[in-house]
């Protein structure tokens, strides 16, 4: 708790003096080449931007604490930066879920099989598919998809989470299971829709390690004195497999999911500008080119608590996964 | 100690649970469908999905200044005068005639009946003045160029006093007769009503939602209930809703509206910021239309059996000249060279989109007090040398300040124009430094305070105003081309007041001309470069949009097939 504090803020003082150190702003994003001395000056002054910075970050700190961060000047102006985030996080959620769901059931059963066949043919196109899963750029692999399927075929839509001219009632901001639970059936498959290319775009990233790490970790627990003994003792495949392989190979690779939250994020970056998708990696995105600086420093030190929680639930995961764990907790 | 061990039957136990919280989960969420859900089937007009390029600011025009939130305001809201279709051209609204006092101080203006505003309240000359009497008072955040950028471009003050007001009062004479009293005349008026943010807004609905609360609050503003989700107006649609987790806008058709009633049942506007992915959405048929496509894509869009329209342009792109930093820049010889140096023609045929033109002043000739007869500056590197020489600047040094991630529709490839001036620049032996930075990221900045020695820059006009272009460029001696050093700098700012302030028409159309020709010919502050037209591309299931010079098409006659 007290390292997720310091993280928080370190990073709020390091973003706060980053973005007003850059050249431009807010004010020149805003009045662009309607803007004269005049109505500048004004504008930085209702803006606050004309005080010295550390006065500027103890005006924001102090008004953060009662829960304000600020309102949105570019990204969609006059909006509570944190409203804007919560309305979005859900979006980048449902992206990064499915997109993890879509590489944990393709990337480990074919991490598993390409161990227990290593060397046959499943092996090396798994080696060269997962080669290719992290070394395509992410930007590259969505454009293609939505070329191929959305543009050329026109099987899904080209972008967006749900169809305009669709009457949806949101629930909880995750349009798939908002309308499962409204029973909205066709606002719920329209959402699917939507879901499915910038998913399987951004999956390219955590199936190729996945897939490596599934593999490898397979691989090292198949040569382990207990897995021999299982197998000589006469116990059925399944069983070896579920019990004493699998469970034991999952470890690293719960790890690894861990880990890829951050790089999840930087490729929702890419893949929701490229499929209109409107989550936080979009709002991030514009709130760069048009320097929103609320919305950029909710965004980025928000994401840092969800990266710094997501690793702390795979710590906890691992007491799930591994008897051992859960043992030496208990004789603590 | 802890014990995470999740027994069998617990397992089960925690199955159940996540069921229980599902089920009374959906018992909540009830579905909020009306019982006409996913409407427009049967009936006559469709619903039609428009590309917009980034979110409104919000749906109070009053307080905004960008085109993203005037293309949907337009459609709700109606001004007390409008623009022909397709034209610059004034014409009534919800004025059906007005009449100026001999001094032109004094407008008296007649207004439609039998209208009623969105909410079921009637408009007249009460609600008139509700609006002009809103926008002159307002105080505090509400006062701010951010927020009441229109009103003080073009009314100056409010009724604090700071600063002198072109408004003086509004009296409703009779249920459909305004007189409006302006403190001066100008000839902006009444064009200068026809702006987005001076549209009529119901004045109990915008009692009734606030619409004065808005508040600078930190680093930004808060804007009232009204602006963000009780927008009403006249207009051909009604406010419907703002879907802001999808970025759609959703307007109906207004069944009540006293002229010919919108086509479309529905017009929804989809937020989609990336061009790219704007083109491939009308590709796919997921949108039916977006503005400004980049010129680059007008080739295959017509290719591909879109409808691209390219409007008039109504815009001006010029080289910027800041006097500050480079003493050669003081000389008129040396800013002249640099006019002769640039190819206009050549620039405007191989670098800008179809339909673009060479300028020959600071505005295009469709606006009032164009002058046929000024200086001109044809292609003619060899008279660029000589008045270098004669100017004792044989070997000119310039910085050259381009922005990067911006597109304009008078500057849509800043990158190539760039390329092809600086070319021309050297060829007439100037040495070039280029100088380029990202457009919200130092270039606006450093061009205001005067840190350039050329540039690029531009403007779109408002409406149809000599004075919106040079009186925006010129009307101060403090400006971005440093003018304040020169001579004529105070001059010209004088002529350009007094040009605006003339009432007889042929007497304000000669003084623009002259101010025109004085341009060109003694001051040259600046190289006027082109007129580049701005397109807008919809599906050909998309019929009657009228394309407007000023990018501000109506989508009331508008209709889709299926």
């Amino acid at each position: 708790m007290l390292q997720l504090v310091l993280v928080v803020w370190v990073l709020s003082v390091l973003i706060f003096a980053w973005l007003r150190s850059l050249p431009g702003g807010p004010v020149s994003a805003l009045l662009g080449d309607r803007g004269t001395a005049e109505t500048r000056a004004q504008l930085t002054e209702a803006l606050g931007l004309d005080d010295p910075i550390f006065v500027q970050y103890l005006r924001f700190v102090g008004r953060a604490l009662t829960g304000d961060f600020g309102t949105s000047t570019g990204v969609s102006p006059g909006k509570p930066a944190m409203d804007l985030f919560m309305e979005r996080f859900p979006a980048t959620i449902e992206l990064s879920i499915a997109a993890v769901l879509i590489a944990l059931v393709t990337a480990i059963p074919l991490g598993y099989v390409a161990a227990r066949r290593r060397g046959g043919w499943l092996d090396n196109t798994g080696i060269v598919g997962s080669m290719i899963g992290i070394s395509i750029p992410i930007f590259f692999l969505a454009f293609l998809l939505k070329y191929l399927i959305s543009i050329k075929l026109g099987l899904l839509p080209t972008g967006g989470r749900q169809s305009a001219t669709i009457d949806a009632t949101r629930v909880t901001g995750f349009f798939v299971l908002d309308g499962l639970l409204t029973r909205e059936w066709d606002a719920a498959w329209d959402a699917l829709r939507h879901l499915f290319l910038p998913a399987l775009a951004l999956a390219s990233i955590p199936f190729a390690v996945i897939f490596r790490i599934t593999r490898a970790s397979v691989l090292d627990v198949m040569d382990e004195d207990y897995v021999r003994t299982a197998r000589s003792k006469g116990l059925a495949g399944r069983v070896i497999r579920d019990r004493h392989i699998l469970r034991n190979a999952m470890l690293p690779v719960v790890t690894t999911v861990g880990l890829q939250t951050g790089a999840l994020l930087s490729g929702a970056v890419l893949t929701e500008t490229v499929f209109a998708w409107q989550g936080i990696g979009q709002a991030l995105a514009i709130g760069f080119e048009r320097k929103d600086f609320p919305v950029l420093q909710v965004v980025i030190i928000a994401a840092a608590m969800a990266y710094v929680l997501v690793n702390l639930l795979v710590d906890l995961s691992y007491a799930v996964i591994d008897p051992r764990i859960r043992t030496a907790q208990k004789g603590s | 100690m802890l014990q995470t061990r999740v027994t069998r039957p617990r397992r089960i136990a925690l199955i159940g649970l996540a069921g229980a919280v599902a089920v009374s989960l959906s018992a909540c969420a009830e579905s909020e469908r009306g019982p006409d859900a996913g409407g427009g089937e049967g009936q006559t007009g469709g619903t039609l999905v428009f590309g917009a390029a980034g979110a409104p600011s919000n749906f109070d025009p009053f307080f905004a200044s960008d085109g993203e939130t005037f293309r949907v305001t337009r459609q709700i809201y109606e001004g007390l005068v409008g623009i022909t279709p397709g034209t610059a051209d004034l014409e009534p609204e919800l004025a059906t005639e007005w009449t100026p006092s001999p001094d032109g101080l004094n407008w008296t203006f007649k207004l439609r009946t039998g209208v009623t505003f969105h909410d079921g309240t009637p408009f007249n000359a009460d609600a008139v003045c509700k609006n002009f009497e809103r926008w002159y008072n307002q105080t505090g955040a509400g006062a701010t160029a951010a927020l009441s950028y229109y009103w003080i471009e073009n009314f100056g003050g409010f009724s604090d006093g700071k600063q002198p007001s072109l408004y003086k009062s509004c009296t409703a004479k009779d249920e459909s007769t305004v007189e409006l009293a302006l403190t001066r005349f100008t000839a902006r008026f009444p064009t200068m009503l026809s702006q987005s943010a001076f549209a009529i807004q119901s004045p109990t609905a915008m009692e009734k939602y606030k619409a004065d609360d808005v508040k600078a609050q930190g680093d930004s503003f808060i804007f009232s209930e009204y602006a963000r989700s009780h927008p009403t107006g006249t207009g051909p649609f009604k406010f419907v809703s703002y879907d802001e987790a999808n970025g759609t806008i959703e307007l109906a058709r207004n069944d009540a509206y006293y002229g010919d009633k919108a086509k479309l049942d529905k017009l929804i506007f989809r937020v989609i910021p990336d061009e790219t992915a704007r083109k491939q959405a009308l590709e796919a048929g997921d949108i039916d239309g977006y503005d400004l496509p980049s010129p680059a894509d007008w080739a295959s869009l017509k290719e591909g059996g879109y409808n691209l329209m390219i409007r008039d342009p109504f815009n001006i792109l010029y080289l910027g000249i800041t006097q500050k930093n480079n003493d050669a820049l003081k000389e008129l010889k040396v800013r002249q060279a640099l006019a002769y140096a640039i190819d206009r023609e050549t620039l405007v045929k191989s670098v800008l989109p179809e339909g673009a033109e060479v300028a020959k002043q600071f505005y295009p000739p469709t606006v009032v007090g164009y002058a046929n007869d000024v200086m001109e500056y044809p292609h003619d590197p060899a008279k660029a040398k000589q008045l270098l020489a004669e100017a004792g600047y044989e070997n000119l040094k310039v910085k050259f300040w381009w922005p990067t991630q911006v597109s304009r529709p008078y500057m849509p490839n800043p990158q190539s124009i760039f390329g092809a001036i600086q070319e021309d620049l050297q060829a007439a032996g100037i040495t070039v430094e280029p100088v380029s930075k990202p457009w919200a990221g130092g270039y606006v900045d450093d061009v205001e305070v005067a840190r350039a020695e050329l540039f690029l820059l531009g403007w779109t006009g408002d409406y149809n105003s000599p004075d919106n272009f040079i009186g925006t460029f010129f009307g101060t001696t403090e400006n971005q081309f440093w003018t304040s050093g020169s001579p004529w700098a105070e001059d010209l700012a004088t002529a350009i007041d007094a040009a605006d302030a003339t009432v007889d028409n042929g007497e304000r159309d000669a003084k623009y001309q002259d101010i025109n020709r004085k341009l060109m010919a003694e001051y040259l502050p600046a190289i006027p470069i082109s007129h580049s037209p701005p397109a807008i591309v919809v599906s050909s299931k998309v019929q009657g949009l009228v394309p407007s010079p000023l990018t501000q098409e109506e989508f009331g006659p508008v209709s889709v097939t299926s």
